[in-house]
């Protein structure tokens, strides 16, 4: 498809205010002036709207397709949250407004929402208290190693040492690196933190270890049996433990964070609580504490005063500053506690039950297709297969593409041959499961009578395989670079 | 199995050293070319810094991996092969030849280097 | 069960396929003294008592009040059209383009919105986002400090101090320096700019307009910058960037703006939108994602995430930063903005407010006592001093349904007389004659 410059013809405009301003050369000196106007689109209002439908129509999407993509939780978002985040006495909101004694009057509504979904997430994981400030979860695990960073200043001692299982996400290591901290990598064994390789990490770097980050379940989609001798482990040298929340939907009323140790965590509310991925973002990625990290949350936190109204406390000596400009991805926040109130305690926990029905049934069904490690135990709410013998996970990938379907994730995690992550989630129904199975069998099937003929898959999308080779050489990142 | 040249010098790393008096010529393997798969871009120092033995030098780029450049000797950047800023590639298709990194003046006297009978017999044990 | 479709017999289906007999045996790796010890959550209600809970929340709520409040974030007019298109579900549902065949709706999105940033700054290239203009200033500051290996960043004090708390934030458990030149009545120290920059120095950061509104240009440091070795960082407001010098022709080495302004609702500080763009020679450095065009196997062009090796998926601990998302729903939504309003709409958006912002001057500095901070030229922004402290003046104003502006002492000491306002096109010359009115009976 052509792009919108490409569509665009001088003299047009969509949008233009009534206005009896003079000239910018009027009000300014020319020295400050640009030379030219920027060379944006020229288009009719319907040119934009055909452009923009256009391009929708070249994506897969969660309510479009199947799209089991694991880590990712990608589960049907409920319509009515858009509504509720676009009130306009929500989405008009100057956030500086709270700021003013008499503006905090004028922004209440805004302020309980945040103390309402700060309670809600707090019984959901035991946790003390919760920052909203991260705006996605790389952010929030930054915040949190930070966190974890101060705790140990405040005792006056520097630890530069993280420990990260091979396991974790790619961002555990980033967001830890970031902080100022060096990653040990500690090896799994049968799909579990070695707890020799814990051992010998801890005996090597002793007191120099801030702590631990854990994805739990792990990126194999298996619950890690060891957490309690990793717990202990950690609490005799004061190290603390980071619960990387992207699996959150795997454990909602079965079990929390708080209870069993964990000392900080950070949630993907647009992977568990049902907010929209919106193709990459905006997310947001609040970050919970337990009572040792609590001092150290970033500024401001809304309190609630004696007489039941809000306020922003500014005033946190300890804290470690501002993660975000203001309160966080507000407008996201917003949906999640609308999503949560919807379901209730109940309906979350029911959430997390059909999350591990569908991934333990997809899993079942497809032992006999692909090469699914770990058969004999339970999974949580994702799972990991290799492609057949001669077999490639990309290739697999691109057929399913074909036949209407998203693919799940490849070639993560490392650990794992060419590996595919499969997350159903709660919201596919038996059928869409079956189908997906049907798909897989018949792919598998025609791979091994043919080889090429996946080699060549997808042949019914807009494009085919792309050149990412050339891209990355020829770096045309714009339309000017051409 | 890649054929790795005789009379030059092969790290753990994969990379290769060929001496030429008090300097070397350094470069990736075969090998090392063929595990990243096509190579977009490769990140080299500047005339005049220092390298040390064991210690990262710089990186290579393919689509979806990066590989830290891991130095075989001690000495000072002479030379650095300009061409593969627009030509990455001849990492991937002569990387004994124009697809050379850096040349380097020796400061000290290269260690723990494999020849191409004990490197070929290595990359046998790394390929499982 | 809300958005839960397994019937009975579903369930009971999948439970003896899997081989269990209740939901819960699907959990006994959690063992029981590892279970919940409370869950005291309500139960769940209906979609429509869900909406009316929150319509009573919003109502709790004044947005619509005369507001002359900016300070970095701007209440611009919206078109319809932006929302309809970006809420069109199979942009909103899908996710990070990983596999382009199917997501090339997204990734043409990205490109274009690359291709709009970097025309509007005038750079040679432009990221698909990060997540708003505090962490853009920090991922650039960033790509200095690896770029030129030094630990030393040379701020404006007059850069938003925001900004300047999360900077700090950031790097705090970085083995790095932040130097601050103090800004003076408002005005950048472009000359104490210039000298706090030597060999030492990864990179200056400003901001045009300044966090007081001010317009300068940056040429000069910039140069000087280069002289050393160092990155010129500049962060801009979108809006007044149609019509202002750019960061290209000043020269800037990465440019970065809070783009919440192209788009985006206010929603009470989020979601907002990063933008970052930089010289063609540092797009190594870039954080994040890039989307690029290529052509596929018969040789059709399209588009792909691009670079991905300087990316925390494969580089882990090395990777240029730990994001591994983009804005992308905000970023289309600035990129609709943009088409629909072209250069025209644009400019004649950022003149209207100009013009708004200087009848504002002319009105209250006919006030006994009100006076400009600094002669300085100035946008649709600007500080002025008054004769008593702006803070109690801002609350009892607040109070009249009008806020004038944001009282800058709250983040300058010494500078409790100064009020910052702002002009959009949601202002009106009649509601400046109100403030004017409102201001004169209580000073």
């Amino acid at each position: 498809m052509k792009t919108i410059f490409a569509k665009s013809v001088p003299g047009r405009c969509a949008w233009e205010i009534e206005s009896d301003a003079p000239g910018a050369a009027d009000m300014l000196p020319a020295g400050l002036l640009r030379k030219a106007p920027p060379r944006l689109p020229e288009c009719s209002e319907l040119d934009v709207v055909r452009h923009f439908t256009g391009l929708s129509r070249l994506n897969y999407s969660v309510d479009a397709n199947f799209y089991p993509l694991g880590s990712c939780t990608m589960k049907y978002n409920p319509k009515f949250t858009e509504y509720v985040a676009a009130l306009p006495g929500f989405s008009r909101l100057h956030p500086m407004l709270a700021q003013l004694s008499r503006g905090a009057a004028c922004t209440q509504g805004a302020l309980q929402c945040l103390h309402e979904t700060e309670r809600w997430l707090c019984e959901l994981t035991g946790m003390k208290a919760f920052t909203f400030q991260p705006m996605a979860g790389a952010n929030g695990e930054f915040t949190g190693v930070k966190l974890i960073a101060a705790y140990h200043k405040a005792r006056g001692r520097t630890r530069k040492k993280m420990l990260i299982p091979d396991a974790a996400h790619g961002t555990n290591p980033a967001s830890a690196a970031l902080a100022g901290f060096e990653t040990v990598n500690i090896e799994s064994r049968d799909g579990m933190v070695d707890p020799e390789a814990l051992m010998a990490a801890l005996a090597a770097h002793g007191e120099d270890v801030a702590g631990l980050m854990m994805t739990c379940p792990n990126t194999l989609g298996l619950m890690e049996v060891h957490l309690p001798r990793i717990v202990e482990e950690l609490r005799k040298v004061d190290a603390l433990l980071y619960y990387d929340g992207a699996n959150m939907n795997a454990i909602m009323g079965k079990m929390r964070v708080g209870d069993v140790g964990f000392d900080v965590v950070h949630l993907n509310v647009h992977k568990t609580l049902g907010t929209p991925h919106g193709g990459g973002g905006p997310g947001a990625g609040p970050v919970g504490v337990g009572e040792r990290l609590l001092p150290f949350l970033p500024a401001p936190r809304v309190a609630m005063r004696e007489d039941g109204s809000y306020r922003l406390e500014y005033n946190l000596p300890q804290s470690i500053g501002y993660m975000g400009p203001f309160y966080g991805s507000f407008g996201v926040v917003v949906k999640a506690l609308a999503y949560m109130l919807r379901l209730g305690g109940e309906g979350l926990t029911r959430a997390s039950e059909y999350a591990a029905l569908n991934a333990n049934y997809l899993k079942k069904r497809l032992e006999d297709v692909l090469d699914v490690p770990f058969a004999r135990r339970f999974c949580a709410h994702e799972f990991v297969a290799s492609a057949p013998e001669g077999m490639r996970a990309l290739d697999i990938a691109k057929a399913l593409l074909d036949r209407g379907f998203h693919a799940p994730t490849i070639y993560f995690p490392l650990i794992v041959k060419e590996c595919l992550m499969a997350e159903p989630t709660e919201t596919e129904s038996k059928e869409t499961l079956d189908a997906y199975v049907d798909a897989l069998r018949e792919i598998v099937a025609q791979g091994k009578a043919d080889p090429q003929s996946l080699t060549d898959a997808p042949v019914s999308l807009p494009v085919r395989r792309m050149d990412e080779t050339a891209a990355a050489r020829q770096m045309v990142l714009t339309e000017d670079m051409a | 199995m890649s054929n790795a040249p005789a009379g030059i010098l092969y790290s753990k790393s994969h990379e290769w050293a060929r001496l030429e008096g008090d300097q070397a010529v350094i470069g990736i393997t075969a090998f090392a070319q063929e595990s990243l798969g096509d190579i977009t871009y490769v990140e080299l120092p500047q005339a005049g810094d220092t390298l040390a033995a064991d210690k990262e030098f710089g990186s290579v780029e393919s689509v979806k991996a990066a590989s830290d450049l891991i130095s075989p000797v001690d000495g000072e950047v002479l030379e650095v092969n300009t061409a593969l800023e627009d030509a990455p590639e001849k990492c991937n298709s002569d990387p004994y030849g124009e697809g050379w990194l850096v040349r380097v003046k020796l400061s000290g006297k290269p260690e723990g280097l494999m020849d191409a009978a004990a490197y070929e017999a290595f990359c046998a044990t790394e390929a499982h | 069960m809300p958005y839960i479709p397994h019937t009975p017999d579903d369930l009971q289906e999948m439970l003896s396929v899997v081989g269990v007999r209740t939901l819960d045996d699907l959990f006994a790796d959690i063992p029981p003294d590892m279970r919940p010890q409370s869950f005291n959550l309500p139960k769940g209600q209906g979609e429509a008592a869900v909406c009316a809970y929150f319509e009573d929340l919003a109502a709790k709520n004044s947005p619509d009040m005369i507001s002359f409040l900016g300070a970095g974030y701007y209440a611009h007019q919206i078109p319809r059209a932006v929302d309809a298109l970006a809420g069109r579900s199979e942009f909103y549902t899908a996710y990070t383009p990983y596999q382009a065949e199917c997501s090339q709706g997204t990734l043409q999105a990205i490109f274009e919105f690359q291709t709009a940033v970097s025309r509007l700054m005038d750079m040679d290239c432009a990221n698909a986002s990060v997540y708003d203009g505090g962490t853009a200033l920090f991922e650039a500051a960033m790509m200095a400090v690896r770029a030129t290996r030094r630990r030393v960043l040379v701020v404006d004090e007059a850069v938003n101090p925001v900004w300047r708390v999360m900077l700090g934030t950031y790097i705090s458990s970085l083995d790095l320096e932040l130097k601050t030149v103090r800004q003076r009545d408002g005005v950048s120290d472009l000359a104490g700019l210039v000298a706090a920059v030597d060999d030492s120095c990864a990179a200056v950061l400003v901001q045009n307009p300044n966090f007081f509104g001010a317009v300068a240009d940056y040429t000069e440091l910039f140069a000087a910058a280069r002289a050393h070795k160092a990155f010129g960082v500049i962060s801009v407001y979108p809006v007044m960037q149609a019509v202002l010098r750019t960061p290209g022709e000043m020269g800037a080495d990465v440019a970065v703006a809070e783009a919440q302004s192209l788009g985006q609702p206010l929603s009470f500080g989020g979601p907002y939108l990063g933008v970052m763009a930089c010289r063609k020679e540092h797009i190594r450095q870039f954080p994040g994602r890039i989307a690029g065009r290529t052509t596929d196997l018969d040789g059709k062009t399209g588009y792909v995430l691009t670079l991905q090796a300087r990316e925390q998926h494969i580089r882990r601990a090395k990777a240029t930063s730990n994001i591994c998302s983009n804005q992308a729903l905000c970023a289309l939504r600035a990129l609709i903005h943009m088409s629909l309003l072209g250069p025209t709409g644009l400019t004649r958006v950022a003149e209207n407010n100009m013009a708004l912002a200087r009848y504002a001057v002319e009105r209250l500095t006919a006030l006994k006592g009100v006076e400009l901070l600094n002669d300085a030229p100035f946008g649709n922004e600007v500080a002025l001093r008054l004769p008593i402290p702006a803070e109690p003046l801002v609350d009892m104003l607040t109070s009249h349904g009008c806020v004038p502006g944001y009282p800058v002492g709250r983040y300058y000491p010494g500078m409790e007389n100064v009020l910052l306002l702002a002009c959009t096109e949601l202002n009106s010359r009649r509601q400046i004659g109100f403030l004017a009115e409102t201001v004169g009976g209580l000073l």
